[in-house]
Formats: C-alpha cells, structure tokens, sequence
C-alpha cells in the first residue's frame, strides 16, 4: 500500500495523503499529517546525533590517535546511547541567583530554532517538509534565532563565565551569518531561485561547484569558514573556550538541558552541511558528466537519498577535522577575520558572480 | 548634527563596570590548583593576582626531619615534570658538601636521564600548549612520544614519573640492558616526530596570530623578577645553569644556549621546541660514550653534612632550581630552601597579562610553563 520507491518519495507521500483523507476529515487528516511529521522529525534528529556524536568521537579518536569508545557495544556503537540516558536520569541543577524562567527557556529555543531549520531542508526527491519560495532565506532565518538561546542561556545562568560566551557568542553569529548569507546569495545568483527545489532542478546537468568555477569555490570556502562559526564549532568554539570558560554559555547547565544544547549544536551542524549539500553539490540530484550516457545513468542507480547523506557526510567531515585540527581565535581576530577579510571578499565575489552570469560566462 | 551630538552624549554616558572573575582553583588552564583573581573590562584584563598554597605541603620544613637520603624523594613532589633533575640538585648539593667524587659513569647516567626528564617535560608542555590554545589534538601527540620515554625509564628504575634515581653518590641501580637500544629508538622516532610539532603549532596561522606579540617580557623586566629558563631565554636573557655553571657531564658536550630576542609567547614557544633538538643532540652524544665503571660512589649509611651552608643550582626544565642547605652537623638539615624557577616565572604574569584580553592570558600562562606543586612546595 505504502511502496517506497527509493528514486521518488512523491508516490509514497501522496498515498498515506489519500489513505489517510479517505478515513477521516480533511481537518483531523492535515492533523495526523504533522503529527506523522513531528514524529519522524524528532526520532530523525535522535538517530542523527546519536550518529554524529558517534562518528564525531571516533573521528577526533582517529585524528588523535586513539581508539575511541569501543566498551559499549559491539565497536561502542550505543556508547552515546549509555551518555544520553546518563544525561536524562540527572539532577537538574538551577543555580540559586538565575533567572529561573528564561535560564529554563533557553535549551528550549535552541531546539526549537534547528527544527525549524530542518523543516526546509530536501533530504531525497519528495522527501521535504514545505517547499516554501524563500527556503534559503528561511533556514538562515530559522537558524539565526538560534543564538538568542545562547545569549539567554549565559545570562540567566548568573555566572561570570557564560555571560562572557554568551557575548562572544552573539558576536560571533551577528558577524558571520553576513558571511553565511552573502555567500549563499552569490550561489542565488546562479540559481535564479532562492526555493530550494529550484536550486537542485538548476543542478540537473551538473553541480554548482563545478558549473561556477572560481567564484564557486570562494562562495563555498567562505561559505564553510562561516558555516563552522555559525554552528560555534573548533576552531570557532569561543562561546564555550573550555581553557578559558570552563564551558562558555552553558556552565551552569546540566543533565538534559545541557543535552538540549549539545542536541542543538548537533544538528545545526547538520543543517550547515545539508544547505552546503543542496547549493554547492547539487542536494540529492546525482553527479552527471554532460555526454556520458552510460556513466550518468550508472550514478542514477544510487539513489538520491544516499546521494544527499553522502554529500552531507563529506562536509560534515570537513568541519570535523577543522576542530580536530585548529588552534581556537581570539575574539578580537575572528571579528577581523569576518569583517575586514570574509565580508569585503564577498562583496567582490557577489560583484564578479553578477558579472559572469550576465556573460554567460559559466558551464 | 544635533542628533548626532545627543547620540555622542549618550554613549559617553554609558557606564562600563570593571568586574572580578575567580580563575581557578579549579580552571582548566591553570594547571592545577592555582587561583587567579582577574579584574576584567569586559574581555579586557585589568589586574591578574594569582593566590597560591591551595597546594602547599610544607616539604622545606618537612625536610628538616629527614635525613638526607629521604630528602631526595620529597622532591619528586615538587616539580613532577622534572622529578629527576630535582633529585639531581639535592644529590649534588650532598655530594659537594661531602666532597664525594661521583664515578664517572654516574655523572654520564645522571646527564643523559636529565636531558631525557627534560624531553618528555617539554612534549608534555607542548601538549598542554596546544589544548590551552584549542588545538586538541596536539596533547595527545605530545603525549604519544613521552611515552617512549616513561618507558624507558620505568625499564631502568621501576618508576615512570617520580623515578627516585638519584642517590647521594650516584644512581641507585645499574643501566636495564636494553636502555642503549631503546634510547636510540627513540632518538631515531622523535627526529621524524618533532618536525610534525613544527607542522601541527609552529607554522599554522592562527597558532603564530594567537602568540606573536602576546605578553612581551622585556629583557629587564625578567632579569629583574628573577625570571628563569627558557621563559628568560626568550627575552635574550643568558642564564643556562648548564652552560654557565655545567655540573654531571654537562662540560663535556655540545650544545647551544638558545636565546631569542622577542619576548613574545611565539618567542618562549620556540624556545621550547628548539630546545628539545638541543636535548636530543645532548642524549645523542652520550648515549653511545657512557664509561664503564661504577654507577655509585660508597657513601656511609647515615649521611651527615659538615657544619656549614651549601647552595647548588641545576637547570630544571623551567628554569634555575637551587638548594641551599643549612647544616647544624646533624643527620637532617637544620635548615632547607627551595628556589624554585616556578615561582619567579608566575609573578611576571601581572606584568604579561595586564591590557590583553583573556584568550592571551591563557597564551601567557601556558609559555610560562608553571607546574603549581612547585610554586607551592
């Protein structure tokens, strides 16, 4: 009744639309549709950052020459299982000063931000929650309330060290989501679309990446630095220093609403890495060579949802080894680094995309 | 023009409020149990006080009822990192008062375990360096190649850290077999490996951004706190106890004093990192010249120093630690002082740290290098 067909999730979305119409009202079915999507929504992000969080341990263990969890579990496969239940069954701890509402509040709209973030992204061909018109504009958006949980977070909590990283923090995400967005608005000028669909169909016959050639590559190396600030990710991690913080904005946190915080990282990672996918790498759409029948449609046998998840696995580890790598900034040189290098840099690169695309100058 | 004026007043106006921040005792990056008050004008620091003796365990007065073979093993306990060469000086300063002449061979065993402890000192700081400074990964690659060097220690003496190799006289046991081959091990592993130290830290961009031109010493400025090690060296400030006053076997090999000229954090880095190729040029003579003979000069069981004061000074991985002893004629010191380098080095820090922001006061601190048992003692 449900067949999922790997190529198009279209036909599998439209039947449990028209099963479900069929035994209740419109009203009660467009009800049981968001729950269904609520649902999978959240078990999607638990499984991803049970996976991140796994992968990115034994990344960091590889780079540093360590073997990494390897007790719970087959290879410690449920370690970051054992860590989450650890993080549940503890004590919730508010410190005697804080402001109790908004010290509360704070884990919550972090989460909340990166699902709103996720609700845009295309994970395979008709697997996408609302494909609204303004998709690019709205993920930037979404995810930039983002730091309001950060800034309530390190203020509520009354403890010197997060008010520092909550300062540093806003900062730090006011500067780089210009980067961020002006980078993608370079890519919006090839696409001619800021809907995300729109972006993967413009793909079809071959990547961003490779059809915009040079200012391409500047848009996705500024898109990347600022990506990793974005998501205050090593080596951008100067909200939570934890050599000169202790933690940053979240010291005073503990058990799930740390958990909260750590979810949310997590994810806003993977949002990074899937906006990268979708302008950049073409989302779920295959890689085609222009004439290569036979090579094209050997890559259309992969079906796109792997296409996606891969794309976003490679940047993922991109990011991942700049933490595992990098020494951290300063404050005062990641500003300079954004706005008297990324920014004016990016200004240029829109100014010269402009130019090529009234050319014609690209593949 | 009159709004721009109104607006010009009122930022005049807004009132900014220094504030205290407790780093430490329990902080990530001091080391240890050291507390430092930090007055901060938003990320700007005003005034750095470090408060010490959360860690103080009276080791001088508890020497004044050891005798002195037992004192030896206290100083393990101050600077861990260099438990061997904190021996050495006690041993030494025991020997010179008793005019023992140390085979040999013991003095070579002493050098070469010295520039060793040394070493993996150095790596270790390398490490912690770049954990301070957010570069993870690097302590565990300084980690990595300290432990060939635990090991062979822990092959000669049992110990791995706090080896209590030293004796009065000489050294307690003779060389484990395998020590020559394993030493040359590590020689012919580390020579591959510190060039990767210089590609992980030293030439990577941010590394140099975050500790050029950070928390300049002047060359008075160390002379005059009493600054030591290669935390002076940095700042042009000759003061090698090896070279300047060469004890064990010291005088009988080749090295350099490294000396630079900035002052800055970059500075006392490199000075780091190209003293352990001194090091290891240091073990790489002696290891295939120790003389046969004796590892221990016969002393009496109950070693008793004639009346009198005795200093001696030996060059620490931190800098110049002295003893100065005050014998009554008994079996234990009616008197025992510790200077150790980690205290003058941390007190610079006011003078490093004022007006730079808190990420440099953790760059500062770490290229002071501070072990906190041996501010305390």
């Amino acid at each position: 009744m449900f067949a999922i067909n790997l190529y198009d999730f279209s036909g599998t979305v439209n039947s449990i639309h028209q099963w479900l119409n069929a035994r209740l009202t419109p009203g009660w079915a467009t009800a049981a549709e968001w729950a269904i999507i609520g649902i999978s929504l959240i078990l999607f992000v638990a499984i991803s950052v049970i996976i991140l969080v796994y992968v990115e341990r034994k990344v960091a263990a590889f780079f540093q020459l360590r073997i990494g969890p390897n007790r719970v579990g087959k290879w410690g496969l449920l370690q970051t299982i054992a860590d989450f239940l650890k993080l549940l069954m503890k004590e919730h701890i508010t410190s005697k000063n804080a402001d109790k509402f908004l010290f509360n509040l704070a884990p919550f709209i972090m989460v909340t931000a990166v699902f709103l973030g996720l609700g845009a992204i295309p994970f395979a061909k008709g697997l996408q929650i609302f494909d609204i018109n303004i998709g690019l504009f709205y993920i930037a958006a979404a995810s930039s309330v983002g730091v309001f949980g950060i800034l309530l977070g390190g203020w509520a909590g009354n403890n010197k060290y997060s008010l520092i990283g909550a300062l540093r923090s806003g900062a730090q995400v006011v500067s780089y989501e210009l980067s961020i967005m002006l980078s993608l608005l370079t890519m919006v000028v090839f696409t001619g679309s800021l809907q995300l669909s729109q972006i993967i169909a413009s793909q079809q016959d071959g990547w961003w990446i490779f059809k915009g050639h040079l200012p391409a590559w500047i848009a996705f190396i500024i898109f990347m630095i600022a990506g990793t600030a974005e998501t205050n990710r090593g080596p951008f991690d100067l909200a939570e220093a934890e050599s000169e913080l202790t933690a940053g904005f979240h010291t005073e946190y503990s058990g799930i609403k740390f958990a909260m915080f750590f979810l949310a990282e997590y994810v806003s990672l993977f949002i990074i890495a899937a906006v990268g996918a979708t302008v950049f790498f073409g989302g779920w759409m295959p890689f085609h060579i222009d004439d290569w029948a036979a090579f094209n449609r050997i890559m259309d046998y992969i079906p796109p949802i792997v296409w996606f998840f891969g794309k976003v696995a490679m940047l993922i580890g991109i990011i991942m080894w700049f933490k595992w790598t990098f020494p951290r900034l300063r404050i005062d040189q990641l500003l300079v680094l954004e706005w008297k290098y990324l920014l004016p840099l990016n200004l240029m690169n829109l100014i010269l995309v402009s130019f090529i695309v009234l050319m014609g100058w690209y593949f | 023009m009159e709004l721009v004026k109104q607006q010009r007043d009122t930022a005049s106006d807004l009132k900014t409020q220094e504030y205290f921040v407790n780093m430490g005792p329990q902080h990530p990056s001091t080391h240890g149990v050291l507390r430092l008050v930090l007055g901060l004008d938003g990320e700007i620091i005003t005034k750095v006080e470090p408060h010490i003796g959360y860690i103080h365990r009276s080791i001088e007065k508890m020497c004044e009822h050891d005798n002195y073979r037992q004192i030896v093993h206290l100083t393990d306990r101050m600077d861990y990192l260099s438990a061997h060469i904190n021996n050495e000086a006690v041993c030494l300063a025991v020997e010179n008062a008793l005019e023992i002449e140390v085979p040999e061979r013991a003095r070579v065993i002493r050098t070469i375990f010295a520039e060793l402890t040394r070493l993996a000192s150095h790596q270790l700081w390398w490490g912690v360096m770049g954990m301070d400074l957010g570069a993870l990964t690097a302590f565990l690659y300084g980690f990595r190649d300290r432990e060939m060097i635990n090991d062979i220690f822990e092959e000669t003496c049992g110990a791995r850290l706090t080896m209590n190799y030293n004796v009065p006289g000489g050294v307690m046991f003779d060389l484990h077999p395998n020590f020559h081959k394993r030493v040359k091990e590590f020689i012919a592993h580390f020579k591959t490996k510190l060039p990767e130290y210089d590609d992980l830290l030293s030439n990577n961009v941010i590394f140099r951004q975050r500790t050029e031109g950070v928390g300049i010493l002047s060359k008075e400025d160390a002379i005059s706190y009493g600054v030591t090690g290669p935390t002076a060296r940095a700042s042009g400030v000759s003061c090698d106890v090896r070279k300047l006053h060469p004890y064990s076997a010291y005088d009988r090999v080749d090295f350099k004093e490294i000396l630079m000229e900035e002052g800055d954090s970059f500075a006392r880095y490199k000075a780091r990192v190209l003293e352990m190729w001194e090091s290891l040029s240091i073990v790489e003579q002696l290891i295939d010249n120790i003389p046969e003979g004796d590892f221990q000069a016969p002393t009496k069981a109950v070693i008793k120093l004639p009346k009198g004061e005795y200093y001696q000074r030996v060059e620490t991985a931190r800098g110049e630690l002295g003893v100065y002893i005050v014998s009554d004629g008994g079996k234990s010191p009616y008197r025992l002082k510790f200077r150790s380098p980690g205290f003058s080095n941390l007190f610079v820090l006011e003078k490093l740290a004022v007006g730079s922001k808190i990420a440099d006061l953790v760059a500062i601190m770490s290229t002071i290098d501070i072990v906190v048992p041996d501010i305390d003692r």
